[in-house]
């Protein structure tokens, strides 16, 4: 067994010098994948609340691809179904949404080559920032050349989104209603798959401690502070979390 | 006015654009330049990996204690015992997240299907 896991130690040297293209192609390749296919499946079955709620197929389409946060395009939906202002629901979309920030800040030291990359490369980059390829990332980044990182990510996310942009069309357009056993197993894959692949990518104790606050603050901050509770519990159990380790690392300096 | 506006065609896109696109797309910027600055060994990217990973958990959670849809009908200790089962397969197959989602799915429609012939 390789120390190093999924990378094919035989390909590993010539790795460095492949252009940029290479890298976005195997990106693409690596979108071929359970995450993809769990993706897939959640937005299927949001295709048909969207139908329920109303929205034509092109603003379903378009929420998918331009918002592509998937509880976002949950709480747009309930905003345009209910005829919320323009304001209202921006706010509500932007509260749902914060989390992104400090996933984003966190993967950008992971992609950046310093002093090469270009801010507005980052920027085309941050639109895939979803918590499917986000996890999938922090997993799988590091273990590849720094040089070859960005261009496999917008790989990643661009195949990833483009698949499941066309299968939301399709399932608003074929399926007229799912089974209820069906349904709601689509429903239970989401938070499993999360649950596996975040405890896989966590790389320090530090990591698998925030894992654990996350998990119980979350559900205590959205019954007493409901709206911005995610927020809550990313900083409060985050906070924990850091220090909790941290005071197991280097002592109480 | 605003009820006339409402009623337009291209009404939905321009909310999908401001309420949807710039609303969400904005914290992805934001991380960007905030991002930028830190240093890949720095502590403060550990207590901003431990936020985001604690935001994560949270949404995780919430899913599974507060599903939405048809999901909610199912009785919380069959989602429990589901996931807790499918975490330890993912275990027991040394950390294959296919294993673990699968294990999670099948105890979760054998519960249902048994909890339906019983009721």
């Amino acid at each position: 067994m390789s120390p190093s896991g999924d990378v094919p130690s035989d390909s590993a040297p010539s790795n460095e010098n492949l252009p940029d293209r290479a890298w976005m192609l195997r990106g693409a390749r690596a979108a071929v994948s359970i995450p993809a296919f769990i993706l897939t499946a959640a937005f299927v079955g949001y295709a048909g609340l969207a139908r329920e709620t109303g929205l034509t197929l092109l603003e379903t389409l378009a929420m998918t691809g331009l918002v592509w946060a998937l509880p976002s395009v949950v709480v747009l939906t309930g905003a345009l179904s209910s005829g919320m202002g323009i304001i209202p629901a921006a706010i509500a979309v932007a509260l749902a949404s914060v989390r992104l920030m400090p996933m984003t800040m966190a993967l950008m030291p992971l992609i950046k080559v310093p002093g090469k990359t270009k801010n507005w490369q980052l920027l085309i980059a941050s639109h895939f920032v979803a918590v499917t390829a986000w996890v999938y990332a922090m997993k799988n980044l590091p273990d590849l050349p720094r040089e070859g990182r960005l261009p496999f990510f917008i790989g990643f996310g661009g195949a990833v989104s483009t698949f499941v942009f066309c299968m939301t069309g399709a399932a608003y357009l074929l399926v007229e209603r799912m089974p209820d056993i069906v349904a709601g197993a689509l429903f239970l894959l989401t938070p499993v798959y999360f649950l596996c692949s975040l405890w896989g990518a966590a790389r320090l104790n530090a990591d698998r401690v925030a894992m654990i606050t996350g998990l119980v603050l979350g559900p205590l901050f959205f019954l007493y502070l409901p709206g911005l509770d995610l927020l809550w519990t990313g900083l409060v159990g985050g906070t924990i979390a850091y220090f909790a380790s941290r005071i197991v690392r280097r002592g109480l300096s | 006015m605003e009820d006339q506006i409402a009623g337009t065609w291209w009404w939905p896109f321009v909310m999908i654009l401001v309420a949807g696109w710039l609303a969400t797309d904005v914290w992805r910027w934001l991380g960007v330049f905030a991002g930028g600055k830190l240093r890949e060994d720095g502590e403060l990217l550990i207590w901003v990996r431990c936020v985001a990973t604690a935001l994560v958990a949270g949404v995780i959670s919430k899913l599974i204690l507060f599903p939405e849809g048809i999901l909610a009908e199912t009785p919380l200790w069959l989602r429990l015992a589901a996931t807790a089962f499918g975490f330890a397969s993912f275990f027991a197959s040394r950390q294959r997240v296919f294993v673990g989602v699968l294990a999670a799915e099948a105890f979760l429609i054998g519960g249902w299907l048994l909890l339906d012939a019983l009721g």
